[in-house]
């Protein structure tokens, strides 16, 4: 059996009313919005299951924004964040929607600037205020927010995964977790990369300057 | 390491200590760092409790949906008529319980214990019960520290989650924590503590997780309240030397083993209990309605 912390039961310091609906939505935003890295005036939240039907009377809408925003768990301006958007000028949409066979509790946010998709995200709020995210700009994987992650995506010709983790090497982080996909034999393939310490902002560059890499993207812990 | 109760009592004896201690040094130990460490985290999560049990006494809190709210107040004023059933002691700590509830609803700040819904149950205890005796932060913190231990072994062996094992595993598992939380801020051994958890869990086991529209309002605030007052009585039945019958590790058992027994619709999914009642989906279609 393993060890549990006691603040694994006291707390987290939340905003109410539900540790899956607020404190959970607010770290999928907050995933999205610090994996997107970029200024955006538009977010789309399509909303499944549970949170498509309670999604109001649990605040998750501005839990997802306040995450968007960038704003903690325990930030008392949650219950405000569908106007501070506003004044930031950042339109929100939330749409209820059909994800399938997945999590009742799953979004998924679509980041825009000018009509330009920057990012798409699917991810579920697990219970107990953790996450895990599913999809991240069409690729499947599985992430839990609890460790950096990087995420890259190339085309599938050999020796690539050594030269990613070659360049992750020399920057000093410590590589915890690897897994690869791909969507067919030599076509995209996505490699998520959990480490143990955060890595550089000029990791990102790096790896962009490795022939055949398509994109990176980068999220630190959120928890 | 502890897992079941009786491991953590031994270790309480073997070391002639608390529970508190136990799990304080457990606590150390995983997360390799100072007990000074862990106390001063837990000293910020009492600091969020005590303004959640505050607020919605000093001013009308209503919840985001707008079903519950002003309770607290009510509570308080009643129990300032000093004409009351239970007695000043206990109506406090129903006043503080609704309090964190509200304010739980209303999107305001609070420390989950052992979840939000129940978050209410262990502050209004410890609170209440350190006032009473004139006990100060520490004695508060350590207070927490068994109470948290308590929930570590009810999460270990089975579930503190609404959704997997209804309202006796939030609920139920909150009034335990506070039950055992209380009886050491008063002196009692470990054992009249675990006594103490064991009958409040004994008291609500198979209590069903049903809220009226999904959301953490309805019943989940008076059971809040209610939680508390069975914590209290708990607490009182255990330090008069009365004992569970039933130890503490096999109540948690059968909790466990309840929940898995519960239909999905009385765990969490509102499709049962209270929230099919004809109030109840007249309250659902009002709302949803509204959305
Ligand atoms: S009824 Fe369900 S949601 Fe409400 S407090 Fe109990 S377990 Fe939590």
């Amino acid at each position: 059996m393993s060890n549990v912390s006691i603040f694994e039961i006291m707390g987290p310091v939340m905003i109410g009313p539900s540790s899956s609906h607020t404190a959970g939505a607010e770290k999928l935003g907050k995933a999205a919005s610090s994996i997107c890295d970029e200024d955006f005036d538009a977010v789309d939240f399509y909303l499944h299951g549970s949170f498509a039907k309670t999604y109001k009377g649990h605040g998750t809408d501005k839990a997802l924004v306040a995450g968007i925003l960038g704003m903690s768990a325990d930030d008392e301006r949650l219950r405000d964040s569908l106007k501070l958007a506003e004044q930031k000028g950042i339109k929100v949409d939330f749409i209820e929607t059909d994800l399938g066979e997945v999590h009742p509790n799953t979004v998924k946010i679509v980041i825009k600037n000018k009509d330009i998709v920057l990012l798409t995200l699917v991810g579920s709020s697990i219970g107990g205020g953790n996450i895990m995210i599913n999809e991240v700009d069409g690729s499947a994987l599985e992430i839990s927010g609890q460790y950096p992650v990087i995420i890259a995506t190339y085309s599938d010709v050999r020796g690539m995964i050594s030269k990613i983790t070659g360049a992750i090497a020399r920057n000093e982080v410590n590589i915890a977790t690897l897994r690869v996909s791909r969507s067919s034999k030599g076509e995209v393939a996505t490699t998520v990369i959990e480490t143990d310490n955060a890595a550089p902002e000029s990791i990102v560059d790096e790896i962009l300057q490795i022939e055949n890499v398509i994109s990176v993207r980068v999220l630190n812990a959120i928890v | 390491m502890y897992n079941k109760a009786y491991e953590l009592i031994n270790e309480t004896k073997e070391n002639n200590c608390r529970i508190s201690d136990i799990v304080l040094r457990n606590e150390c130990k995983l997360m390799e760092c100072s007990e000074e460490d862990v106390r001063s985290k837990i000293r910020k999560v009492l600091q969020v409790m005590k303004d959640a049990a505050q607020s919605g006494i000093d001013k009308e809190t209503r919840s985001v949906s707008g079903l519950i709210g002003g309770n607290a107040v009510k509570a308080d004023q009643y129990r300032k008529m000093n004409r009351t059933v239970c007695g000043d002691v206990v109506n406090r700590a129903i006043a503080r319980a609704l309090s964190t509830s509200e304010v739980n609803a209303s999107m305001g700040r609070i420390a989950a214990m052992p979840t939000a819904g129940a978050s209410g149950i262990v502050p209004a205890a410890v609170i209440t019960a350190a006032e009473t005796i004139d006990a100060d932060e520490e004695a508060i913190i350590d207070a927490l520290l068994t109470a948290s231990g308590v929930g570590q072994l009810i999460k270990k062996n089975a579930t503190i989650s609404g959704a997997e094992g209804g309202c006796q595993a939030e609920c139920g598992a909150g009034a335990a924590m506070a039950a055992a939380a209380i009886v050491e801020l008063y002196g009692g051994t470990p054992e009249m503590a675990l006594d103490a958890g064991a009958i409040a869990l004994k008291s609500i086991l198979g209590l069903v997780c049903d809220p009226v529209a999904g959301l953490v309002e309805v019943p989940c605030s008076k059971r809040n309240a209610t939680g508390v007052v069975n914590a209290m009585a708990c607490a009182d039945m255990a330090l008069a030397g009365i004992k569970s019958m039933i130890p503490f590790d096999e109540v948690v058992d059968a909790m466990y083993k309840i929940g898995k027994a519960m239909p999905a619709a009385l765990r969490e999914t509102s499709m049962g209990g209270l929230a099919t009642t004809p109030t109840g989906e007249t309250l659902r279609c009002r709302l949803i309605g509204k959305q």
